[in-house]
């Protein structure tokens, strides 16, 4: 009930508007293609360049793809960790909750945390400039992609070490041992036993973060000084100029492009079978 | 399976995503404590609560305290919502029904649709509502729709709702991993021994699945007190507290922003350091159960 009502309802709204005229302050029922129309102009003369909508949905997914990438490696390196190196179960419980309170805390907070550290007079330039490694503040330290990648993956490797975590621990640890006793590396048993059997820890950890960054346009906005756009922030963006048909329009494109590339990786895992 | 130096490798990885993951907020909690002439940044001026004191006189015309206590209210309102909604849904599960395959992806297309798509929706839905009550109130000359009906977005309405649609899924996967993992040996033995089907509940399920409806409303509750994207949209004229603070980041340029930060950090950490506490409690009487 609840989710209908504040759910399906709105996102179906999104799809209706999407089709809707519009003047500066009000909103005509219709059915025109006009908002699509505009968030593709230009889009299709190909010797013109790449046309705003299409180089922004290009920069948000770079972002989707380099967290992805960090978060990834980072989560199964921290799952493997938890999972295979730390023996009792006690200090398991223990490091796993130590991982996942951040999780609970505010994320604008831990957002802004970071500018103390990467400003132009932040701790790792001084640090830097007093070792003499640098005799200029790096300036694409704030405010740039690499601290819009640095907040994601600071903020959203979590979603990856707890399915990760989840599906390890599920190893059957006598797999290792026959592993081991017939001469695999440590190499070969992660390749060859873990990756595939954690695999569907890996591929929900994936959704979370892809679908969280793709429409995000907070951290983009706070880390990446307000000079990055994202898809997310266009929507925004619009809405603040009460444009709704022009932001349901790209939202629907968004959301479509996202529930494809979700309807992709459930192929490969059945999610309900993995709790 | 590793051999020494690649354990100490990963030990040592471990440790930095440690740092890496708590660095950054202890840095900002450090700063709070400025002394009044300090900055925005390190090293620090003499160490004060000097920052905490001006948070508390206001800063300019944002509320903070206005803000904080909505958040919490709505946390509150949303904590307990999320918890009896997943009790019911996570039982319900429990036998296949008519549309449980349809209640399910829901839940999980809840928690993957983009933010920013849903909050655009309500605030549609919202903004319609808002004008057919208008226009209904003309048409039919109800007095008091003409003079004083503004929106009905708010935080009880739009706010609720945008938050459950957040906190509901994680709430509802919590208690599906439950009870696929609940042996209902326990409540045939309380029926077999004549308890009604109230009394097998409260008696039984009800203490063995306690720590974890703790966890739902941990999560219900920091979700919501926390949620950003959600509810930018969606609140209407009023502000939750990470609302006023990302607005805040653009306009304070002196250290009573970290003692705020400080301050929520400090509220987060309360509330899960209780549930934690709870948790363990019931734990241990789930246990003496069995």
């Amino acid at each position: 009930m609840v989710l209908a009502t504040f759910f399906v309802l709105p996102l179906l709204l999104v799809v209706v508007v999407s089709f809707w005229d519009y003047t500066e302050y009000s909103l005509i029922p219709d059915l025109i293609l006009m908002n699509y129309a505009e968030l593709f102009y230009g889009c299709f003369d190909w010797d013109q360049g790449l046309c705003t909508t299409f180089a922004t949905y290009l920069s948000t997914f770079k972002y989707v793809f380099l967290t992805w990438c960090f978060t990834l490696v980072i989560g199964f390196g921290v799952a493997l960790y938890l999972v295979f190196c730390v023996r009792s179960l006690r200090m398991q419980i223990v490091l796993f909750l130590v991982c996942t309170i951040p999780f609970w805390t505010s994320n604008v907070i831990r957002m802004i945390s970071w500018i103390p550290l990467l400003g132009r007079n932040g701790i790792v330039n001084t640090a830097l400039i007093s070792l003499g490694i640098i005799d200029q503040p790096i300036e694409w330290l704030l405010y740039s992609g690499f601290s819009v990648t640095l907040g994601f993956v600071h903020l959203y490797t979590l979603f990856m070490v707890v399915p990760i975590f989840n599906s390890m621990a599920k190893i059957d640890k006598s797999l290792i041992e026959a592993a081991k006793d017939s001469g695999a590396s440590a190499w070969q048993i992660i390749t060859n036993i873990i990756i595939p059997l954690s695999r569907s820890g890996i591929m929900i950890g994936s959704i979370f973060v892809i679908t969280i960054v793709v429409g995000d346009f907070i951290t983009i906005g706070v880390l990446g000084g307000q000079q990055i756009a994202s898809v997310g922030k266009i929507i925004y963006v619009e809405m603040s100029y009460l444009q709704f048909p022009a932001a349901a329009a790209n939202a629907v494109v968004l959301v479509s492009i996202t529930l494809l590339m979700v309807a992709a990786m459930m192929r490969i895992v059945n999610v309900r079978k993995e709790l | 399976m590793f051999s020494r130096a690649q354990k100490a490798w990963l030990t040592i990885f471990f440790s930095c995503f440690v740092i890496f993951l708590y660095g950054p907020v202890l840095s900002i909690i450090l700063l709070a404590f400025q002394g009044p002439e300090g900055g925005l940044t390190f090293p620090m001026r003499g160490f004060s609560l000097h920052w905490f004191e001006e948070l508390w006189r206001g800063l300019g015309v944002v509320d903070i305290s206005r803000g904080l206590r909505r958040s919490l209210f709505l946390g509150v309102l949303v904590m307990i919502f999320t918890v009896i909604l997943s009790l019911c849904a996570g039982l319900a599960f429990r036998k296949k029904f008519r549309g449980s395959g349809v209640l399910f992806y829901l839940t999980i297309a809840s928690l993957i649709i983009p933010s920013i798509a849903i909050s655009l929706g309500i605030a549609l839905q919202f903004r319609l509502l808002d004008e057919t009550v208008k226009w209904l109130g003309q048409t039919l000359e109800i007095q008091w729709i003409i003079d004083d009906f503004q929106t009905s977005m708010g935080l009880i309405a739009s706010g609720l709702g945008t938050h459950l649609t957040w906190t509901l899924p994680f709430g509802l996967l919590i208690m599906f991993a439950v009870f696929n993992r609940f042996n209902p040996s326990y409540e045939e033995a309380a029926r077999d021994l004549g308890a009604t089907p109230w009394q097998t509940f409260w008696g039984v399920v009800f203490p063995l699945i306690s720590p974890a409806l703790v966890g739902v409303a941990l999560f219900g509750f920091t979700l919501s007190y926390d949620e950003l994207a959600r509810s930018s949209q969606a609140l209407g004229a009023v502000n939750t507290l990470p609302l006023e603070l990302r607005g805040l980041t653009t306009t304070v340029t002196n250290p009573s922003i970290y003692a705020l930060g400080a301050v929520t950090t400090g509220v987060s950490f309360l509330v899960i350091g209780l549930s934690l506490g709870l948790f363990w409690v019931l734990r241990q009487k789930a246990g003496n159960i069995k």
